[in-house]
């Protein structure tokens, strides 16, 4: 085996494209978490994003669009999660999962004759002496601009939620929903925000996919991306910031797995195919043995329904 | 006190479907008096205050605050006209600091560096010393109270609502809490305070208004009026003082040797030498603050937390090391405190809850492992009738029935299983009072057949009133027996703080 094939640049280079579209859909998750919904329908919402985003942008010409597109069909799914556990107020892991079978079907049906085309691609970010440094020039600093606009959700998201009133409210909401209805905030709109704005998010996750990683469009080519997200939610304790870590790990095991099996080394293609997904499986169950350290940051009424009975 | 009325009260009546909550209630509230609000759970209190604070919109009646038509929409517009409320049931985040929970009942919040310098020194002035940043999880009951009051303080209220304030506070919290209220009243802000407990009432309010089944039953000077009388207003009735009758043995029933418990985690108390011996017939009470161990002590002796074979004996068998269900069986039954998701399943009937505790002893399960339902229904309707739970039928959610009535329930399913040793917490903690004393009598006459009983409280009257013998409970730690005959409430008060004669320290 040579490992010296592996070329570091272009491995981190390949990590932050790889982390991108779990980050975005996990930030999301994390805003809808912290405002006490549960929404699992991450992976429907995100396949349905690639699939409006690579439409989008093939129809105009444009990978711009594409996006504003993939944004458009992760809220408008999203709003049928919202409709039903906010206003029909049924139950959330149920409704969740039906929408992600739900956005795995519509998606194959609207992508259909789409498959096998090049979409239009974003142009690299160029800064001028920074991206021409060694090594970090090329490996960090020459990417798509979604590759930013990623990280820098995260930290909006973080000031968001730490220093602004609003984002107070909706930790308050996600902490005690009776103690915040009776304070007067308006816990179904808030939370009905706070999933349109994750269904977005998922949307724009998915279009990473379909419009720059990949890039093309295949039925179910989100592949449980959508399910990582989810885990990296918890991995992260509800943290921003080390959301970006999780993802980044995540974004390296699968990378690693890649380029090993490029390698040609001698462990069964399924098993590497398998080690993002045993990983995740591990960093949850590891987290969750110490139940106190992960429970403490955990939204209070985490899948709760609220009904302002008297 | 003066004579300018703040808030007038006119006619408001309010509905739900199958109850009326208030009808017709009529009074006024001075500028700067303390104006109680008086009556048993469920005459109405909770809604007409809910009513005032914009919570609930009336069907009937006006309000006027300070001669101009009050009509709140929610309770932004509440606070926005001076109306404060502090909650019954705390409206705090846990997982939020003092501050923050702080900032989100203020409308237009400064930042949170700055509010916490105010918050030092309101609490200060007002004699309620608190940390902003500390987490309100993190804090006593009377702790985040004093994060409510300071919350309501901030915004200068003209009128401050207290839900029954005292209800989870220590008797040197209740002190603390009225010479702030006193301090408030002297700067001319009107207090409704809100409580179904007359002495209370009697200590510091200016006049009480007494709802009963959702009307006004009429105003008084609670200082000035008869107790029995308040009370014969509050309920329609008079109660009935529960009559005790002492019929000890010498027989031990349940002794308790040597027990140490080392918690594993940070939320539990560790439980440090505890032996004490409990004979037949006797009801000795345990009293102490909240926190100090009661809960852990609670679960090692019914069975939930298991201990050393040797460290509990009930009767001749030693049972430290067995689980609950064996332990029923020989005879040890118990009520923990919590009665919704402890002591009953909320979302469950009552009839498959009596079924949860009493199948071993009752054998209402069939020797094939099915249930019997018929059998299981008997004893339910049984419970029901002697202890006068009011609910429509026995098929009802355990979590629908009131406190008072969920906790005579509770109470009922194990003392009809004659239980030869009854452990109970908080027997009657949130319940009114004509059912705290159907409850206290129930006991009374289950320890006069012959059975020991256990009552672990907060409420030390409770314990004066019922108990032949009292031990203290603090950090864990268990003072010795003495007779309860001749204690007064300032001793045990000081029994309960870990000092006094009756300490004998293992460090």
């Amino acid at each position: 085996m040579d490992f010296s094939a592996l070329n570091p640049v272009a491995l981190l280079a390949s990590l932050m494209i790889a982390a991108t579209p779990i980050m975005l859909a996990a930030i999301g998750e994390l805003v809808v978490e912290k405002s006490g919904v549960l929404n699992l329908g991450v992976e429907g919402m995100m396949i349905v994003g690639a699939v409006c985003g690579f439409i989008t942008a093939v129809e105009t010409g444009s990978a711009w669009f594409g996006l504003l597109g993939a944004a458009l069909g992760g809220i408008l799914i999203s709003s049928i999660f919202a409709f039903l556990t906010q206003v029909l107020l049924a139950n959330q892991v149920a409704s969740g999962l039906a929408l992600t079978l739900f956005g795995l079907g519509v998606s194959a049906m609207i992508g259909n004759g789409y498959t096998g085309i090049k979409p239009p691609g974003f142009n690299t970010v160029n800064i001028p002496l920074l991206s021409d440094l060694p090594f970090i020039g090329p490996a960090i600093l020459s990417h798509d601009p979604i590759v930013y606009i990623g990280i820098l959700l995260v930290i909006l998201v973080w000031y968001f939620l730490n220093k602004t009133k609003n984002g107070l409210v909706l930790r308050a909401v996600g902490e005690n929903h009776d103690a915040a209805h009776a304070l007067g905030y308006k816990v179904i709109w808030i939370r009905f925000s706070a999933i349109l704005f994750g269904g977005m998010c998922a949307g724009l996750g998915g279009a990473y996919l379909s419009l720059v990683r990949v890039p093309q469009w295949t039925e179910g080519m989100t592949a449980g991306a959508g399910w990582i997200a989810l885990a990296i939610v918890v991995f992260a304790s509800w943290k921003p910031f080390r959301l970006i870590l999780g993802a980044y790990l995540f974004g390296g095991v699968t990378i690693m797995q890649l380029n090993l099996q490029a390698l040609g080394v001698d462990i069964g293609i399924a098993y590497l195919s398998m080690a993002p997904y045993l990983v995740t499986i591990i960093v949850l169950v590891m987290i969750s043995s110490n139940h106190l350290r992960s429970s403490a940051n955990a939204p209070g009424s985490l899948g709760r329904i609220f009904h302002a009975s008297q | 006190m003066s004579n300018i009325s703040l808030l007038e009260i006119d006619g408001v009546s309010k509905s739900y479907p199958g109850v009326i909550a208030n009808e017709n209630v009529k009074f006024t509230i001075k500028t700067g008096e303390i104006h109680a609000l008086l009556g048993e759970n469920g005459a109405g209190k909770s809604t007409l205050v809910k009513t005032i604070y914009g919570l609930v919109k009336p069907d009937k009646g006006l309000m006027k605050l300070n001669g101009n038509l009050y009509s709140p929409n929610e309770p932004r517009d509440a606070r926005s006209c001076g109306v404060a409320m502090v909650f019954q049931h705390f409206s705090l985040f846990n997982a939020l600091t003092v501050a923050e929970n702080i900032a989100l009942g203020m409308e237009s919040p400064p930042s949170i560096d700055r509010l916490s310098s105010k918050i030092e020194t309101i609490s200060i002035e007002y004699g309620l010393p608190i940390n902003p940043e500390k987490m309100v999880g993190s804090l006593s009951a009377g702790e985040q109270q004093r994060v409510e009051i300071i919350r309501c303080l901030l915004q200068n209220p003209k009128l401050l609502i207290m839900d029954e304030p005292t209800s989870v506070l220590t008797p040197n919290e209740i002190k603390t809490l009225f010479s702030t209220l006193k301090k408030l009243k002297r700067e001319g802000t009107s207090i409704l305070y809100i409580s179904h407990k007359l002495e209370d009432i009697r200590s510091i309010c200016d006049t009480a208004t007494i709802l009963r089944g959702g009307k006004n039953v009429g105003t008084c000077d609670p200082k000035k009026e008869n107790v029995r009388n308040i009370a014969k207003m509050m309920i329609g009735e008079t109660i009935k003082i529960p009559k005790k009758k002492s019929t000890i043995s010498k027989l031990i029933a349940l002794e308790v040797d040597c027990l140490n418990w080392v918690p594993r985690d940070s939320s539990q108390k560790q439980l440090k030498n505890i032996s004490f011996k409990l004979l037949k017939g006797e009801i000795l009470g345990i009293g102490g603050v909240a926190g100090n161990g009661q809960d852990e002590l609670t679960d090692i002796l019914s069975g939930e937390i298991l201990s050393n074979k040797s460290t509990i004996r009930l009767f001749d068998n030693s049972i430290g090391d067995i689980g609950i269900n064996k332990r029923r069986l020989l005879g040890l039954l118990t009520a923990p405190e919590e009665r919704l998701g402890h002591a009953a399943i909320p979302d469950m009937d009552l009839i498959e809850n009596t079924n949860l505790t009493a199948h071993t002893r009752e054998k209402l399960v069939k020797k094939s492992g099915i249930i019997d339902w018929k059998k299981t229904q008997e004893f339910t309707k049984n419970i029901i009738k002697e202890f006068d739970v009011r609910t429509p039928n026995a098929k009802v959610a355990a979590g629908s029935l009131s406190g008072g009535n969920l906790q005579k329930f509770v109470i009922g399913r194990e003392v009809l299983q004659k239980p030869l040793v009854f452990i109970v917490n908080q027997p009657t903690w949130g319940v009114d009072a004509a059912a705290a004393s159907s409850i206290k009598q129930a006991i009374l006459d289950l320890a006069s057949t012959g059975s020991a009983v256990i009552i672990i409280s907060q409420d030390l009257d409770e314990l004066l009133e019922l108990t032949d013998n009292f031990m203290a409970i603090n950090s864990g730690e268990m003072s010795q027996k003495i007779n309860t005959q001749g204690l007064t409430v300032d001793e045990i008060g000081l029994m309960i703080g870990g000092t006094g004669a009756y300490w004998k320290r293992h460090d």
